[in-house]
């Protein structure tokens, strides 16, 4: 379960997040949705600290993760980030095989010994739905992988070290319509073990795989609620003009 | 002129000029290989020069560069990969880095008779090297630091964030990420400027003029703080200033031959590690 009070970030003088304060619940599916620029990726990335590689930022404000401050200075981030698996927005494997992507967390974790890996190679791609597709090329390099296949693969990695947050920022944003569907059922089989966190451009999406769904304009939460209330009975006038497509 | 008679012109400008270019090139080699082969065998690969460098073979000088060769890369190349991963990974972008970066491609435009000087100085007079092969490897070695440097940033840089990205967001350390996402995938890049140093190391000579170089010395060397022949300059001596130069004229062909060879087959070795390394990387 993740929470938030007050969050500020600023990127050097600017402000890409204004006093935001949310709570995802845990095994449930919640999407940000909201114009391009409007900070959600940024918020997103609060969750595992990718926010700290970048120069010259400043947050206010708690972020809590099941009800520790990971913001907090006894937090080692290579720990939290173990906890907090992420899937960026363009398929990223490394140029290694299969096999090497997703134990690449666990070895650079020190998880467990070779069986081990195995075993959790096996069971993070069946998890995300790969397994079959791969299980005859595990030594063949990832970028053999189609691009939907690739970001499985990079959800598998993401599961392997067995996190309890999946992060995922446009994960279907790069993909044909097929992968994007197929990401989407991986999604509700996700939910039932792991507290996912989306960001999407796309409003169907957010429409079909999500819980609950916050609108973010200008660095602000403008609303957040049941997926379907925000859909079909949003309570602001900017969400309403959103999804009706009047701007962004 | 119409699109299509400009284009045809610049063409075949650019054509003649890549014909031009490949051209001397060639000829410098036929005429290395034509004047030098003749004294090619394998007594003079492998002896020691007699009758006042009129005669016999250039053994020790082949060895000589080959040592220093080795010394100056055994000395820059880990301290110019290690830089260019603490400008390119840890520094960020402040002043220091973009200083450091100033420094380093003006080091890179010093002419070599001056690193010549301060390797004499630093190395064989200060420190007490003496003339040796580990002070001309450390004054080649300075020498061929900014290239090893340039060449392995570009190659760091070259690399997607996402990768980096990527390995952070599963809980690796940025040491971790460099030693197994980075480096790898940058290796084969980094490859190339150690082909470029080892070239440019071999062929130097007023860095080791000072530093190292002996006029004549017939025998192997038995540590590092010996003295060597080398290669280029034996050619420089028996070229200008040897007991009888018209004597020893196919000598000097021979030896620049041996070293175009030496420089020639330590750069196809490594663009086949090059090629190996891009390989393994993709499926490992």
């Amino acid at each position: 379960m993740i929470e938030t009070q007050n969050i500020n970030f600023y990127y050097g003088d600017f402000q890409a997040l204004k006093n935001i304060s949310m709570k995802m619940d845990a095994n449930t599916v919640t999407a940000f949705i909201g114009p391009s620029g409007c900070g959600k990726s940024t918020f997103l990335r609060l969750f595992n600290r990718m926010n700290d590689l970048i120069e010259n930022t400043r947050l206010t404000g708690t972020c809590l993760l099941n009800k520790e401050n990971i913001y907090h200075k006894s937090i080692q981030v290579d720990e939290l980030r173990k906890k907090v698996g992420m899937v960026f927005q363009k398929p990223n494997p490394f140029p290694k095989s299969v096999f090497e992507n997703v134990a690449y967390g666990l070895r650079v974790n020190n998880m467990g010994n070779k069986s081990y890996i195995a075993q959790r190679v096996e069971e993070s791609l069946k998890a995300a739905a790969l397994w079959d597709e791969v299980k005859d090329k595990l030594k063949k390099s990832a970028f053999e992988l189609s691009g939907g296949q690739q970001q499985r693969l990079c959800i598998a990695r993401a599961l392997a070290v067995s996190p309890s947050v999946l992060l995922m920022d446009e994960p279907a944003s790069a993909l044909d319509p097929i992968s994007t569907s197929k990401i989407e059922e991986l999604i509700h089989l996700l939910k039932q073990k792991y507290t996912i966190v989306i960001v999407t451009h796309n409003m169907q999406q957010a429409a079909r795989v999500s819980d609950k769904t916050g609108f973010f304009m200008l660095g602000e939460l403008i609303e957040f609620n049941d997926t379907k209330k925000i859909f079909l009975n949003p309570e602001k006038e900017q969400t309403q003009n959103y999804i009706t497509g009047r701007f962004g | 002129m119409n699109k299509k008679t400009s284009q045809t012109t610049a063409f075949w400008i650019f054509r003649l000029l890549g014909i031009i270019v490949v051209g001397i090139l060639c000829w410098i080699l036929g005429f290395i290989i034509f004047n030098g082969m003749g004294v090619i065998n394998w007594e003079f690969l492998t002896t020691a020069p007699t009758e006042g460098m009129t005669a016999g073979g250039i053994f020790p000088a082949i060895v000589g560069t080959l040592c220093l060769v080795a010394g100056s890369i055994v000395f820059a190349f880990p301290c110019g990969v290690m830089s260019a991963i603490y400008m390119n990974e840890y520094a960020g972008n402040g002043w220091i880095v973009k200083f450091i970066r100033i420094m380093t491609n003006n080091l890179s435009s010093i002419p070599s008779v001056v690193f010549g000087l301060f390797g004499m100085a630093l190395f064989v007079n200060t420190l007490g090297f003496g003339d040796s092969i580990l002070a001309g490897s450390l004054t080649l070695g300075l020498l061929v630091l900014p290239l090893i440097i340039r060449t392995t940033e570009e190659a760091l840089k070259a690399i997607p964030d996402a990768y980096r990205t990527g390995s952070f967001s599963l809980g690796a350390s940025k040491l971790q990420t460099i030693r197994r996402v980075v480096l790898p995938v940058a290796f084969p890049n980094i490859i190339t400027g150690l082909i470029l140093s080892i070239g440019r190391v071999s062929g130097e000579t007023a860095p080791i003029l000072f530093t190292v170089a002996a006029y004549f010395l017939p025998r192997l060397p038995g540590s590092i703080f010996d003295q060597v022949m080398a290669l280029p300059y034996h050619l420089y001596v028996i070229a200008t200033s040897g007991t009888d130069i018209e004597a020893s004229r196919p000598i000097a062909y021979g030896t620049a031959l041996v070293l175009i060879v030496i420089v020639l087959s330590m750069n196809i070795l490594a663009s086949i590690m090059r090629r190996y390394f891009g390989r393994k990387v993709k499926t490992n």
